[in-house]
């Protein structure tokens, strides 16, 4: 990340409305680490902020530019300000920015919060620390260099002095702010707080029902909506009556909304307007609509499946054409083919998606759940022609996120419903719609071929895939550009082969795609860890063993999705992780019989992870009984929230492997609530077991990269223990007859 | 529409105006601004919204307002003033909350298993709680903190 402050006086010193001068620090940096949305590609510079606001009686406020989802932002962030500013974490409060692009980088997705804020927020807690020094030699009229911040405070050690930031607030806003470039970075061998457990801020708010989600807000005279949108994806009302719905006690009103295309993606729909939920709902159900199903009312997941095994059969896009794939694999005797499955998935975030907006003619105020709250602001903006400025977004918690909260269908709904009305509303989802109109993990078709030759060397590697692709429906410059993107860390394997070819055919679909915790490495690294371990087998060799060979010597493997900002794939890395979790698995020890063991591992958001897992059948279904991971996503700024964050994406990627689909009939979702989209439950859990790395390299992402080794590890257990090699997600049971 | 008479939290409440059929949770909810209780699926799947009647483990979502007449209710907000319930000590030293929003739950479930059950298994633990989703995956420590809960309220009798 680029570091070119760009500093306003006027911006990042002012006085605080309450309790008199206050100390507010920031930075703004040009470039986004994540700018994925299509309207965000308008703005290049997304700006990072980070501010801290001490008052004069000592409270100090760090405030997160940042989306708290679960993910542990909220905690880890401030840690790293308090770090710089030597405070006593138990001193610190953290309050949620308000929503100011051109302060803040608010945008959380891509496992990027604490990589991209780690120097940033560094440069600003230590600018502020500097400024508060500065204060204290003045006030003590002494040389500031005999002076050192300590708990809080600044310490005049022969002089046996000491005031608090808080005493020093008001004379430090008024110094000029250091150069960010130039500020001193506390040394990594004197943190106290960086790299040791802290527990989640929030956590007693989340312990005692007082924290307050999206779905919480709660405003006077707001009224409670839900939306009859069309199930067919790309359909809308052609009539409806609302007769019968106007008379259910408690509704208000019913209006339509239109459907909104890229940059929303709304489906439109019938709204029913009430006193509060429950009658909205009720409302709803009494409604008789027509729809015009529109162009996808043909749509399934069988043709689809048809549709990917088209594309197959012809020669795809080139991606990459390392040697010559097809004459090494012509030529070769034990060649190995195997053909790989993945179905659309939903998020199911257990907040339903809502969104509550008032619109008033001088101003707006919305309480919304999102990752992207400058996007939110955006929107509401259009709809309601206020400027952004006059637009209040207060960014509250999030029941989940995992990408589908990037979006923002849920907050033009809800922008539309509140400019029709003019009264505060809440656009509540249902869980039916929450399951039936989410942006999908794409469904994909991969078909990979390879040979190991005599040497046990890998001779090739051909990886075709046909998938519904997320660019096809966000990058409006054209479908078939970014097609790498489809294949993540697979365009780019770490194990050496002279000839490797990436073929990729777009397969079009009705249903929306988009970002899906961890996005294409979901499948990517099923795929890829999966057929590795096929070759091993069709080799003979242990599968640790046989990776660690063909990955080969210590060296950088460009990024080539992402070559001028991505960071090459560093093989002694991922070398380690799998060796690490292969050790703590107790690799090659014998299992209880009928158990197998299964490895991967798998370089995403810059970060290493592998895993072992342990899996048997019984009575014909797959029983997870452990997972040992090893990651390394460099310096862990709090280990106890790299620990959670492995254990929850575990879990979110045991729920595709081991689950339900998302299948798709007459153009629309087939599964509609948790009875036919079960989650796992507590007695499915599998003991897991997180290792990190206490690197000393740079923050890389740790929200999305322990996802992708579950499916291939669990599958290669399920080989392993039975020799059926499981090529399709979910597993289903007939593939293990 | 109807006035249905309840306790809910040690109090006693009047609902004016109710439609008999409107479950407990959108009470709680939307009318009586109490949103420590969560909506998750409105079918009794995923636990989100379980509270206590009459000291029963009981999801809120398909509970009939005119059914609790009478009834005692215990939210989320009536286990303590203050998070010092056993529970919820046990969850904050375990930080089990992610996303959080499941928790209220998830709590509410521990607690009757607690109280039917002073010293829960492992297998008790998931029997009993498996009716609660968590989609951040949280069991793990869920488990762990029923165990530590138990072991406080268990010294908390022996000292008593």
């Amino acid at each position: 990340m680029t570091t070119s402050p760009v500093l306003n006086r006027r911006d990042f010193l002012k006085t605080g409305a309450a309790g008199g001068a206050a100390l507010v620090i920031g930075l703004h940096l040009p470039g986004s680490a994540y700018a994925a949305a299509a309207d965000q590609e308008k703005k290049p510079a997304n700006p990072l902020n980070a501010w801290v606001r001490i008052t004069p009686d000592n409270r100090v406020t760090l405030i997160l530019g940042k989306s708290e989802m679960g993910q542990g932002a909220m905690t880890a962030l401030p840690m790293i300000l308090a770090e710089e500013l030597y405070l006593d974490w138990k001193q610190v409060t953290v309050e949620q920015a308000p929503t100011n692009p051109a302060v803040y980088d608010h945008g959380t997705g891509g496992s990027g919060s604490v990589a991209g804020s780690w120097l940033p927020l560094r440069q600003a807690g230590a600018a502020a620390r500097e400024m508060l020094i500065t204060a204290a030699a003045q006030l003590w009229n002494v040389n500031r260099d005999t002076c050192q911040a300590q708990n809080g405070g600044v310490l005049h050690g022969a002089r046996k002095q000491f005031l608090t930031y808080g005493e020093l607030a008001e004379t430090a806003a008024k110094l000029p702010v250091p150069d960010f470039n130039n500020v001193p970075l506390k040394n990594s061998s004197e943190f106290t707080i960086v790299g040791h457990d802290r527990k989640r801020i929030e956590g007693t708010a989340k312990a005692t029902g007082a924290a307050k989600f999206g779905i919480d807000s709660r405003t006077p005279g707001m009224e409670f909506a839900v939306i009859a949108r069309c199930p067919v994806f790309g359909g809308k009302a052609a009539k409806f009556d609302a007769a019968k719905a106007k008379q259910v006690p408690g509704v208000r009103d019913v209006i339509s909304i239109d459907p909104v295309g890229p940059g929303a993606f709304t489906a439109g729909g019938v709204v029913v307007l009430a006193d509060n939920s429950w009658a909205a709902i009720q409302g709803r159900k009494a409604l008789e609509i027509t729809w015009d199903e529109g162009p996808n009312a043909a749509e399934s997941s069988e043709s689809l499946r048809n549709h990917f095994i088209e594309n197959a059969a012809k020669p795809g896009k080139m991606v990459r054409n390392d040697g010559d794939a097809d004459a090494a694999l012509g030529s070769a005797a034990k060649k190995v083919e195997a053909v790989y499955e993945l179905p659309f998935a939903p998020h199911a975030c257990m907040e339903p998606m809502n969104c509550t907006v008032h619109i008033r003619p001088d101003g707006a105020e919305a309480w919304v759940p999102t990752q992207a709250p400058q996007w939110a602001q955006d929107i509401i903006a259009k709809v309601s022609g206020l400027p952004p400025e006059k637009v209040n977004v207060h960014t509250t918690l999030m029941g989940g996120g995992f990408g589908r909260r990037y979006q923002a269908d849920f907050v033009m709904e809800a922008a539309q419903v509140a400019k029709a009305t003019g009264k505060p509303v809440m656009v509540l989802w249902t869980r039916e719609d929450d399951m039936q109109h989410d942006f999908y993990r794409p469904a994909s078709y991969h078909r990979l071929s390879g040979v190991v030759d005599a040497q046990g060397k890998l001779a090739a590697w051909k990886h075709f895939q046909s998938s519904t692709s997320i660019a096809a429906m966000w990058d409006k410059n054209g479908a078939e550009k970014p097609e790498a993107s489809e294949f993540a860390t697979a365009a780019f394997i770490p194990y050496e082969t002279p000839n490797f070819r990436v073929e990729y055919a777009l397969a079009h679909s009705g249903v929306p795609r988009a970002w899906w915790r961890s996005v294409e490495h979901s499948s990517s690294g099923f795929v890829v860890e999966s057929f590795v371990d096929e070759l091993a087998a069709a080799a003979g060799t242990d599968p640790l063993a046989f990776r660690l060979r063909l990955i080969g010597e210590a060296r950088k493997i460009p990024d080539f999705t992402n070559p001028k900002e991505g960071k090459p794939l560093d093989t002694a890395r991922l070398k380690a992780v799998l060796q690490l979790a292969a050790d703590k698995a107790d690799w090659g020890k014998p299992l209880p019989k009928g158990v197998g063991r299964g490895i991967a591992g798998y370089f995403s958001f810059e970060s290493y992870t592998a895993a072992v897992a342990e899996a048997s059948v019984e009575n014909g279904a797959v029983r997870v009984h452990r997972i040992v991971y090893a990651v390394d996503c460099g310096r862990p700024v709090n280990p106890a929230g790299v620990v959670a964050q492995v254990e929850s994406a575990a879990i979110y990627a045991l729920s595709a492997v081991m689950k339900d689909a998302i299948t798709i009939e007459r153009g629309r979702v087939a599964q509609a609530n948790f009875n036919d989209y079960d989650m796992p439950r507590m007695r499915e859990m599998p003991k897991i077991e997180v290792h990190v790395t206490m690197s000393k390299e740079d923050p890389t992402g740790i929200g999305e990269p322990g996802l992708p080794v579950v499916a291939p590890a669990i599958c290669n257990a399920v080989f392993a223990a039975t020799g059926k090699h499981l090529r399709r997600l979910p597993i289903k049971s007939a593939d293990l007859a | 529409m109807a006035a249905i008479t309840f306790t809910l939290n040690g109090k006693s409440q009047t609902v004016d105006d109710v439609s008999p059929d409107m479950p407990l949770l959108w009470v709680l909810r939307d009318k009586l601004q109490m949103t420590g209780t969560k909506f998750g699926c409105g079918m009794a799947l995923c636990g989100a919204c379980t509270v206590h009647i009459n000291g029963e483990a009981t999801r809120s979502c398909v509970t009939a307002i005119s059914t609790v007449a009478g009834k005692k209710v215990t939210t989320i907000e009536g286990l303590s003033a203050d998070g010092t319930h056993p529970v919820q000590q046990a969850w904050i030293e375990e930080d089990v909350p992610q996303c959080g929003y499941c928790q209220s739950g998830q709590i509410m479930s521990a607690v009757a298993l607690l109280s039917k059950k002073a010293a829960p298994s492992d297998a008790d633990i998931d029997d009993f709680m498996s009716g609660n989703i968590c989609r951040c995956g949280t069991y793990q420590r869920i488990r762990k903190a029923i165990h530590r809960a138990a072991a406080m309220q268990s010294g908390k009798a022996k000292s008593a």
